[in-house]
């Protein structure tokens, strides 16, 4: 049996726990505890560790999902989670433009731990305070070979539709590697 | 789409950049600490600025810029029978007491003192509403933002800010692929030029900086400007490491690569996965 895992990472309260458990044919096996900060405030729980969804591909293939913290004090854990990736989806909360500087400093470290493929995920498009995935790429500097996708977290088609980008990403780079 | 928020998360300069790349048309309020200015936008170009409780009427304009004298300026606001900024223009041109060139650079100066009081603001909401132009008595210019963005940014003196926005300069500078930045409107300085011409796809920042003898705080300051105005970027680290691998001279042996079939395989097989879920 062979595992591979893609990455869902972003700021507190991005969406990623949501994101996870809409596609996960496992209940998520997540560790949330309550908040016991100021971030009470935003939501009652929050990720101490990580999400864990899983996704039987075949008999031979499986793709877990992997939920990073959101807090910045548990940011060692994702190098960990990090490693051995197809790829990472960064989770941002469109309607909240105060978490974009720190969405586009997770994206800049988990760049650096690892040369893969990624795709940006512009989650909350429901909400009518939400940017526009456009805005969204030039609020958080994204070069324009980067996919910004629109993206519903508690949706499970827009879920499958951001996998599927960043697995049609992966694809690419692993057919430009080739030629 | 809505674009409000707080510059605490958000500077002036990236807003101007957001409304500049996208183009947009709107009407961009900025309330910080006392002061509420607006800006109006047309097709992402900048077309009047205002700040609340301050006179921006022509006359006062005039007189700031110096082409008029504050009795000259007393007298119309006396005995001026005209009521709008287009009307006293036309007058005084018509009058042939100034030139359309002058009212329109006293009135474009005006427009820029505004925007560049506003840059260093760092903390006050902001909210942008679509379509919303400016009222139609008031004399408007068509300015380019890029060149507001980089005198702005050159005049951003805060250094835990830029450190922020630019963290590591062992990052590799390149040329914007598709520049949306016409290059023909940007007005470069001296130290500008000097990192521009060492920018190669090779080049880190801090090697710019080394090369031409900057400060941390130099380089950041000009990559941070060029980067805001669309002029260059940061080469994504996994391009930075093939071309540091085809930089390996001959006869070095290639790391070790994954057989990309297998690799691919995989991924074939779980897109069909995900597609019938």
């Amino acid at each position: 049996m062979q595992n591979v895992k893609i990455v869902i990472t972003g700021p507190f309260a991005a969406g990623k726990t949501e994101f996870i458990r809409s596609i996960s044919e496992i209940d998520v096996v997540s560790t949330e505890r309550r908040i016991s900060d100021n971030s009470r405030v935003v939501k009652e729980e929050t990720t101490v560790a990580m999400d864990f969804g899983r996704i039987t591909i075949d008999q031979d293939l499986v793709l877990y999902l992997f939920g990073t913290p959101g807090q910045k004090r548990f940011d060692f854990m994702w190098e960990i989670l990090s490693e051995g990736m197809l790829g990472f989806v960064l989770m941002v909360d469109s309607t909240k433009s105060e978490t974009f500087r720190e969405a586009r400093q997770i994206l800049d470290v988990f760049k650096k731990y690892a040369g893969v493929p990624y795709v940006v995920a512009a989650n909350k498009q429901d909400l009518p305070d939400a940017w526009s995935p456009e805005d969204l790429r030039i609020a958080l500097r994204i070069n324009s070979d980067v996919k910004v996708l629109p993206c519903v977290a508690r949706d499970k088609e827009s879920v499958k539709h951001v996998l599927l980008e960043l697995l049609y990403t992966i694809l690419e780079s692993l057919e430009e590697g080739v030629s | 789409m809505a674009l409000k928020g707080n510059l605490r998360d958000f500077s002036v300069t990236q807003l101007l950049n957001l409304i500049n790349l996208a183009r947009k048309t709107g009407a961009l309020t900025i309330e910080s600490d006392g002061t509420t200015a607006r800006m109006y936008f047309k097709e992402g170009r900048l077309l009047h600025a205002s700040i609340a409780g301050q006179d921006d009427q022509l006359t006062a304009i005039l007189q700031k810029a110096g082409k008029l004298t504050p009795e000259q300026a007393q007298i119309i606001r006396t005995r001026s029978q005209v009521h709008t900024d287009k009307e006293l223009g036309l007058l005084l041109i018509n009058a042939g007491y100034l030139s359309q060139e002058d009212i329109l650079s006293s009135v474009k100066q005006h427009v820029l003192d505004v925007v560049y009081y506003l840059f260093p603001f760092t903390d006050g909401r902001f909210h942008f509403e679509p379509d919303q132009l400016p009222p139609a008595d008031r004399i408007t210019v068509s300015l380019d933002l890029e060149s507001i963005i980089m005198e702005g940014s050159r005049r951003i003196k805060e250094w835990e800010r830029l450190q922020e926005e630019l963290p590591d300069l062992d990052v590799v500078l390149k040329f914007a692929d598709r520049p949306r930045t016409p290059l023909r409107h940007i007005n470069l300085n001296v130290d500008e030029w000097r990192v521009i011409s060492f920018i190669n796809g090779r080049n880190t920042i801090r090697q710019i900086a080394q090369h031409n003898g900057m400060s941390e705080f130099q380089i950041r300051k000009i990559v941070y400007g060029l980067l805001s105005a669309g002029l260059v970027e940061l080469v994504e680290p996994a391009e930075q490491r093939r071309k540091a691998a085809e930089a390996v001279p001959a006869g070095k042996p290639a790391a070790p690569v994954q057989p990309p079939a297998v690799k691919r395989n995989i991924i074939m097989r779980i897109i069909d996965r995900i597609r019938g879920i």
